[in-house]
């Protein structure tokens, strides 16, 4: 019966996939359309900037990069970078244990400590904030960068706990106890069997960790003023400027969104995974 | 994120969220976790107390931290909540017990602030989902560059939503020169006569990718098998989609609405940066009120009232939605 009836359905459903496939090219074109608009403004002459109807051919221009990087948008960056990738640190150092104990050699009360840390992330910063900023007033760590480390460590820490977690509950309970009966001590079995097979899922972890803090934004703007903002408030001088200050802001915008771009394309496998905190694969 | 209440109060059956009975391959949202479980978790100790602290010894120092950075201050939003606290009156601090809740809860800006909230974050929460549906529908099946098209429709998630709010506020709603208007024509002033909508966008615009993500995973957890035995007996595309892949996917969609509403109910950025909370108040929600009345007004008291009050909003509808995806769970597992 397949034999005969097998190449209509094939043909017809080859027919349909390349119908879907064409639909869903337009869709991810209409999607990331504002970002190539983006890069278009960015790459534009200033006269071409703010024309209606808008100009689709232009010679480009590096201009408006060089003026932004001129400026004054280095110490952000560098704050950017300093947040994301010592929080990064610190949360791989504290998640990683703890996902261990709720894991693989669990606590007693594993589920309440789990969906304790969980719910520390479900509850909106507002509520802390305020707290917290005169606290760092007082005692003088008000726009200091390590006070924001601190910080998006804390932000970060139940979505890194739950998606090592994840990946710590693949390691193989067999290969775990044999390892054992070898008489390996914990060290080597940490070493030798989990790491290879978590490595990768640790790489994702600290990538999705540094694209929530460089993109963070509530905390900055109001814990930091002028030594330790981060690169989300550099882009507030744009708030309300008019005119050809959009070539400059579209460049802005791209060369501050460029590590995250790159970061989540290369986890993008693994996105799903940590946004719904290791609970979907 | 700093600040949330004690979990036996928030969740107290954790066990009962993470149910233990056998799961098929299908329901494989977070009881996948459970499934690959070593066994029952509860192992009694055999050491004893050592054998216990070795245990919790490497989970500990994340525990002090969290409860550190994120109860204590949460701890002390409690007390300043019952203080009469400007900071324009340097000295003042009586205490007034529940005065200032009183002052919120029948306070008309809070109350509108509260309504904004629910319209901008049940609105971006829909139509992201809606969107993501369709989108993972069209990724579920191979085509030609389908790498590139994923690559391209998880790009708007990953732009700075600094960035990504004033792009579509001065490159795309802007009357003059936005994208809209050049293309279509008119002079309508998007961010100004319809802000609602304006964020909206620009949060589902964003927001999107991250449903079409979680969806897509449930699609492509689905048996084939099972599907492609449903063709052979002669069920149509459409009958398949209804009777057996939205079945399979509302867990997923479930878990898309609960994590898209509790990141979607901070949105912050997208008003600060498009509408200012603006024109008026039309665009005002709970974290935009509460950070103008510390830092614009400093009424601190009353500041921490309305965040206790949104706290324990947002353990309702965080306890209920778990709620409602671990009947969910306990459904599966009866039938």
């Amino acid at each position: 019966m397949t034999t005969m009836t097998a190449p209509k359905p094939a043909a017809r459903r080859r027919l349909g996939n390349s119908i879907w496939g064409i639909a869903a090219w337009i869709a991810g074109i209409i999607f990331v359309f504002p970002v190539i608009w983006m890069i278009l403004t960015a790459l534009k002459q200033s006269k071409d900037v703010t024309t209606n109807p808008p100009v689709w051919f232009f010679t480009p221009t590096l201009e408006h990069f060089s003026t932004v990087l001129g400026g004054n948008i280095t110490p952000y960056l560098l704050n950017s970078l300093m947040a994301s990738v010592f929080s990064t640190l610190l949360v791989v150092c504290l998640a990683t244990p703890a996902a261990y104990a709720l894991s693989l050699r669990p606590v007693r009360k594993w589920t309440d400590a789990l969906f304790f840390f969980i719910s520390t992330k479900m509850m909106p910063p507002v509520a802390a904030v305020l707290p917290i900023y005169l606290l760092t007033v007082r005692i003088g760590i008000k726009d200091n960068i390590w006070t924001m480390v601190i910080l998006y460590t804390s932000m970060n820490l139940p979505l890194a706990i739950w998606m090592m977690r994840s990946f710590l509950l693949e390691v193989p309970k067999e290969v775990l106890e044999a390892g054992e009966v070898d008489g390996a001590g914990l060290i080597t079995s940490i070493r030798r069997i989990i790491l290879p097979i978590v490595a990768p899922g640790l790489a994702a972890t600290a990538l999705i960790c540094f694209i929530f803090t460089w993109n963070e934004f509530f905390l900055a703007v109001n814990l930091t003023d002028t030594v330790a903002s981060t690169a989300p408030i550099y882009l507030l001088g744009f708030i309300s400027g008019r005119g050809p200050f959009l070539a400059d802001l579209s460049a802005a915008a791209t060369l501050l969104s460029l590590p995250v771009l790159i970061a989540g394309w290369v986890a993008q496998n693994k996105l799903v995974r940590g946004l719904s905190m290791g609970a979907v694969k | 994120m700093p600040a949330e209440a004690p979990p036996p109060f928030l969740f107290s059956g954790g066990g009962a969220f993470v149910p233990t009975g056998r799961q098929t391959p299908m329901t494989d949202v977070i009881t996948r976790a459970e499934d690959t479980k070593p066994a029952p978790p509860v192992v009694p100790p055999k050491g004893g107390a050592k054998e216990r602290w070795s245990r919790r010894a490497p989970l500990l120092p994340a525990l002090i931290f969290a409860i550190i950075i994120t109860q204590v201050p949460f701890l002390f939003t409690i007390y300043y909540s019952t203080l009469s606290w400007n900071a324009l009156r340097p000295g003042v601090r009586d205490f007034v017990g529940f005065d200032n809740y009183l002052t919120v809860l029948t306070d008309d800006r809070l109350r509108s602030a509260l309504l904004n909230t629910v319209i901008l974050t049940a609105g971006a929460v829909i139509f992201s989902m809606i969107l993501g549906l369709g989108l993972a529908i069209l990724m579920d099946r191979k085509f030609l560059g389908r790498g590139i098209v994923r690559t391209m429709l998880i790009t708007p998630f990953l732009i700075m939503p600094v960035a990504a709010a004033l792009l579509w506020k001065h490159g795309i709603f802007n009357p003059d020169y936005g994208l809209i208007n050049g293309i279509f024509g008119g002079n309508t002033a998007w961010t100004t006569s319809y802000p609602k909508a304006a964020i909206i966008t620009t949060l589902v615009w964003q927001w999107t990718p991250f449903m079409m993500l979680i969806l897509l995973a449930g699609l492509q957890s689905q048996s084939n098998e099972v599907l492609e035995a449903a063709r052979v007996d002669g069920a149509g595309a459409w009958r398949i989609f209804t009777t057996m892949t939205l079945p399979h996917l509302r867990q997923y969609l479930e878990l898309g609405a609960l994590l898209g509403s509790i990141y979607l109910v901070n949105t912050f950025d997208a008003i600060f940066t498009i509408t200012q909370g603006g024109p008026g108040t039309a665009t005002t929600n709970l974290p935009y009120e509460i950070y103008q009345t510390i830092f614009s007004k400093y009424e601190y008291g009353e500041a921490s009232a309305a965040g206790v009050v949104v706290v324990i909003l947002t353990i309702i509808v965080a306890n209920f939605a778990l709620r409602v995806i671990s009947g969910l769970f306990k459904m599966e597992e009866g039938r």
